[in-house]
């Protein structure tokens, strides 16, 4: 993985000491509520319901087990013993105190991590398909790409008072693991006509409270220019996006009002301004960066069965938890944070110290934070995953569950955010309670359930196969569905069924709507699948009849 | 009572004047609004004061280009602490139209931005007296920087070349 060199440790504890003196100057009076606002959600700090919550960038979800540990012990020492994982493959800290938030910087700094930008209307942390440079079916490992731009956008001095956050996913592989299509700029690696390799540029697509699909600004970009072009978007998005209106200050809707041929238009009028100057990526650089992710030092093995003639709680995890590796004899592992009994994406100290010496002894010290909220091991020798899985079920680490129904993606809710109106953390173990039968689930096959708690979407509602999002009634907690979203190549935003239902009801719905699919669905048809063929309507029918006759 | 700016890194007495300050002539040097500069420019040229003109933060700079050689100075409005068209502002100025004048920003610009501004071709900062003590040092928040920037009178160190 990428290591800090002097620049990189520079600018992170000089953030640091600045960060410091701006806490100081806010405590003692010498800043108002408002200014120390603008200056601490440049720097991950939101003051929530119960505390000042922190997020720290985990860039494009890459860990070491020494970063891990540290996490750990920032939970242990400032937070009440856990975070939270997010759907940007960031980590959250709920309980710390505004006063100690320099130390913990201070202590994320000498483990090269950062909360630089990971709030704010600025370029926000760059994240990536969980697989790269494992999975077979890649062109290229984007990570490279992606710490390219994590420094190029690091602390740009254009671009930190922007009109609206700015998201960037990078993806090298055809099947978009990064939901690259609703980033407000997604990178995807493609081939040009000479076999060479290059960018895709797509822009304008988000979530929120207008959802919109990323459209292609430019169809191959050679990769020296990638950092000129995305500052040529930047600026076009800097100079033309609308600041009256924070609802209609995403890029997406700059894109939409101008038209994806006339902002592509701009876009390349200011890139051939600039294309020649000081951002070219030179060779050497690329060289260099690539270093960073040399595969590790695999051994020379073979392809095996570990889960023939086991028993069926490891059939069960083998198949669902661990995936395909391009390398015989490797498997990549999922350590499941979607027990039936915590909240989704959530982790204790003790778990991730857990987590990191099990990376240590079986994957390269490297873990990984997925976008479904997460962790990985991605280089465990197959031989080796049975010892490993005995570790992870006894830590409640290895519920086989995941890309299935109870692998569900979910915002903290009105627990912990200020701007939630729903509690998703307890919908989320209603659903937990109502679906535990695990042949069932098992039987429904893919599905991806993706909740928020507001019309934010951190939840990612609209790409979801199904989608709840919290709506406030009258101060009563309602929750609308939506089918059919889905968030890879063939992004999709999902269609709402009809009036909300109350909280008790949710589970019954998803229930309703599973029947029709199980109903109705072809052979080995997935669920988003049955939804595009037969259309809202007969899903929609059924769940509304069930709730007129209860 | 002087208004004070860091300029270049001194804190000094504003030596420019508005058209509404009291005890102007034809030899002060003036900033006028990009209106009052548009309406009546051959007025302006002929009085032989050193002229500056200041952008609103939507206005793009290429309204400036044709008479960027007669503007001792361009300014910058940032009306509120989210405002951020200005940086683009300044860094066309400075780098595709080679300004080479005081490039000042002006409205609610406090220290924790000035070093990013400096990064963009600002040289010059309207501040509150309560800013002026730690203006200076702000400048040398960072000794390290990722992006090529204009980086005059900053003691940036260390730089990533890409």
């Amino acid at each position: 993985m990428y290591r800090y060199d002097a620049i990189d440790k520079t600018l992170v504890n000089e953030r640091v000491a600045q960060f410091r003196d701006q806490t100081r100057r806010y405590l003692a009076g010498e800043l108002s509520e408002d200014e120390f606002r603008h200056l601490r959600l440049r720097n991950g700090l939101y003051i929530q319901r119960h505390a000042p919550m922190l997020r720290v960038a985990i860039p494009y979800g890459l860990l070491s087990s020494v970063q891990v540990r540290t996490l750990a012990a920032i939970a242990r020492r400032y937070d009440r013993g856990y975070g939270h994982f997010t759907t940007r493959q960031n980590i959250q800290y709920n309980w710390p105190k505004l006063e100690e938030v320099p130390d913990i910087l201070a202590e994320l700094a000498t483990v090269e991590m950062h909360a630089i930008q990971t709030s704010g209307n600025c370029i926000r942390n760059t994240t990536s398909d969980h697989l790269a440079g494992v999975t077979p079916d890649e062109l290229e490992d984007p990570r490279p790409w992606c710490e390219i731009i994590r420094q190029w956008s690091a602390l740009h001095p254009e671009f930190t008072y922007l009109p609206r956050k700015f998201k960037i996913a990078v993806t090298g592989s055809p099947r978009d693991r990064a939901a690259s299509l609703v980033h407000d700029v997604g990178v995807h690696i493609v081939r040009g006509a000479d076999g060479e390799l290059g960018f895709e540029i797509l822009a304008g697509g988000g979530l929120g409270r207008t959802p919109i699909i990323g459209q292609v600004v430019r169809h191959f970009l050679p990769r020296e220019h990638l950092l000129s072009y995305l500052e040529a978007v930047l600026r076009v998005y800097n100079r033309e996006g609308r600041r009256d209106n924070l609802t209609k200050a995403r890029i997406k809707i700059l894109v939409r009002s101008m038209g994806i041929e006339e902002f592509t238009r701009r876009v390349e009028s200011e890139w051939e301004l600039i294309k020649e100057g000081g951002l070219r990526v030179t060779e050497a650089e690329i060289a260099r960066m690539r270093s960073f992710f040399n595969p590790p030092a695999y051994r020379s093995l073979r392809n095996t069965e570990p889960a023939a003639g086991k028993e069926t709680a490891f059939r069960a995890w083998y198949r669902y938890n661990t995936s395909e590796h391009k390398v015989p004899g490797y498997r990549v592992v999922y350590v499941s944070l979607k027990r039936a009994d915590a909240a989704p994406g959530d982790a204790t100290d003790a778990q991730l110290e857990l987590i990191a010496d099990l990376a240590d002894r079986y994957s390269f010290g490297e873990v990984r934070v997925t976008h479904t909220q997460n962790l990985l091991l991605t280089d465990v020798e197959q031989q080796q995953t049975y010892e490993l899985w005995q570790t992870l079920h006894a830590a409640g680490l290895a519920t086989p569950n995941i890309g299935t129904l109870t692998d569900m993606i979910c915002c903290p809710g009105l627990d912990f955010c200020s701007l939630a109106n729903a509690g998703s953390i307890e919908v989320a173990k209603l659903i937990n309670e109502r679906f535990d039968d695990y042949d069932y689930v098992y039987d429904l096959g893919e599905l991806e359930l993706k909740m928020s708690g507001c019309m934010n979407a951190c939840g990612h509602h609209h790409v979801g196969h199904i989608g709840i999002l919290g709506v406030d009634k009258g101060g009563e907690e309602w929750y609308q569905i939506t089918i059919g979203g889905a968030a890879g190549a063939d992004a999709s935003l999902g269609t709402v069924i009809g009036p909300s239902v109350a909280k008790a009801d949710v589970p019954e719905t998803l229930a309703r709507l599973l029947e029709v699919y199980v109903e109705r669905r072809h052979a080995d048809e997935r669920f988003l699948d049955t939804v595009r063929r037969l259309g809202v309507k007969p899903f929609k029918e059924r769940v509304y009849a069930a709730l007129a006759a209860a | 009572m002087p208004r004070w700016l860091l300029r270049d890194g001194q804190v000094v007495a504003d030596d420019w004047r508005n058209l509404s300050d009291a005890e102007i002539d034809d030899s002060s040097a003036l900033i006028l609004s990009v209106d009052q500069w548009l309406s009546d420019r051959d007025r302006w040229i002929r009085r032989g004061g050193r002229l500056g003109v200041i952008l609103a933060p939507a206005h793009n700079v290429e309204l400036l280009v044709p008479d960027l050689a007669r503007l001792d100075l361009v300014g910058a409005e940032f009306p509120n602490p989210s405002e951020g068209r200005g940086y683009t502002q300044g860094r066309l100025l400075r780098e595709r139209w080679k300004f080479a004048g005081e490039l000042r920003a002006a409205g609610a610009i406090r220290r924790d931005q000035l070093f990013f501004l400096a990064r963009c071709g600002f040289n010059s900062f309207e501040l509150p007296e309560s800013e002026l003590a730690g203006a200076s040092s702000a400048l040398s928040t960072f000794s390290a920087a990722y992006q090529p920037s204009n980086d005059a009178g900053l003691s940036v160190e260390l730089r990533r070349r890409f």
